[in-house]
């Protein structure tokens, strides 16, 4: 077994782990946590795939500005009060075996498909940003440029969203 | 060398773990972190897809896969500003009804 593929089953398990641990941690904090880890695993995985450029911004979007939004929301809320409604364990049941039939059905679908044994080429350069630059700046301009006016008005949403108006009282529940 | 048929099973895994939790899940915070990770694992996916067909960065593939990652890119890009509007609608839901528990949603109705 080559260097490679030891390396991508390591963060195989340690991306399915960390996910399973942040599906299943009751502490929606320790969520955050566990799905840091995936990302970290993720980004492992474009490195891996020769995609450096991605797995920097994977890094600082996702596991640096995201995150730190999630655990900020977190510190909001006030987690100790749990109310009292009963679990139904047969939506939890219906909602596990949907899952898993949704993943027999898209491995066996997808595997079976005609070129599933292509062996993917690392070692060609496109993810460096050299490449990527170039071709974000000339041929996708005008998107970049969108995507700062969605961020504005991502911005100006939550503000408002976020905002208590004034006179507004608190729901008494 | 690795065959895509392991990024396709370890990609629909990650999803099909982000559709659980989102199903079975109460808590609104951890439903948006399986939405999440279900963006996550379908980035991977695209990334993988495009290191498929090409043989050396000046060939015709390098082309489409160049144009793939960037498409990655503005997944994220959009994934940042939908987790910023969603945030804030799960700090409202909660100073509306003092908990984030998603089946306290149906008193919206009132």
């Amino acid at each position: 077994m080559s260097t490679t593929q030891l390396l991508f089953w390591f963060l195989s398990i340690l991306a399915i782990v960390g996910a399973i641990g942040a599906v299943g941690s009751k502490n929606p904090l320790y969520g955050v946590l566990w799905l840091i880890v995936v990302f970290f695993a993720i980004s492992g995985h474009y490195v891996l795939m020769n995609a450096q450029f991605l797995a920097i911004v994977n890094i600082i979007v996702y596991a640096g500005a995201i995150m730190v939004l999630f655990t900020f929301v977190i510190m909001f809320i006030d987690l100790n009060e749990h109310p009292a409604i009963p679990k139904n364990m047969y939506l939890k049941a219906a909602g596990i075996i949907a899952g898993l039939s949704l993943m027999i059905v898209l491995v066996s679908a997808l595997s079976r498909a005609g070129n599933s044994h292509t062996i993917l080429r690392f070692d060609t350069g496109v993810g460096l940003i050299k490449y990527l630059g170039r071709t974000l700046f000339n041929d996708y301009v005008v998107p970049f440029e969108l995507s700062s006016v969605l961020f504005l008005s991502a911005m100006i949403g939550a503000v408002i969203i976020g905002k208590k108006e004034s006179g507004e009282t608190v729901a008494k529940i | 060398m690795l065959e895509i048929k392991w990024y396709i099973v370890l990609a629909v895994t990650l999803f099909c773990i982000g559709v659980i939790g989102a199903l079975t899940r109460r808590n609104s915070i951890i439903v948006f972190l399986c939405i999440e990770l279900m963006l996550n694992s379908v980035n991977l996916l695209l990334v993988a897809f495009s290191k498929m067909h090409m043989t050396d960065m000046h060939a015709g593939g390098a082309l489409s896969a160049l144009n793939a990652q960037i498409f990655v890119f503005f997944i994220m890009i959009v994934a940042a500003a939908e987790v910023s509007v969603g945030l804030a609608i799960i700090v409202l839901m909660y100073r509306n009804t003092k908990s984030i528990d998603i089946n306290f949603l149906n008193r919206l109705k009132n």
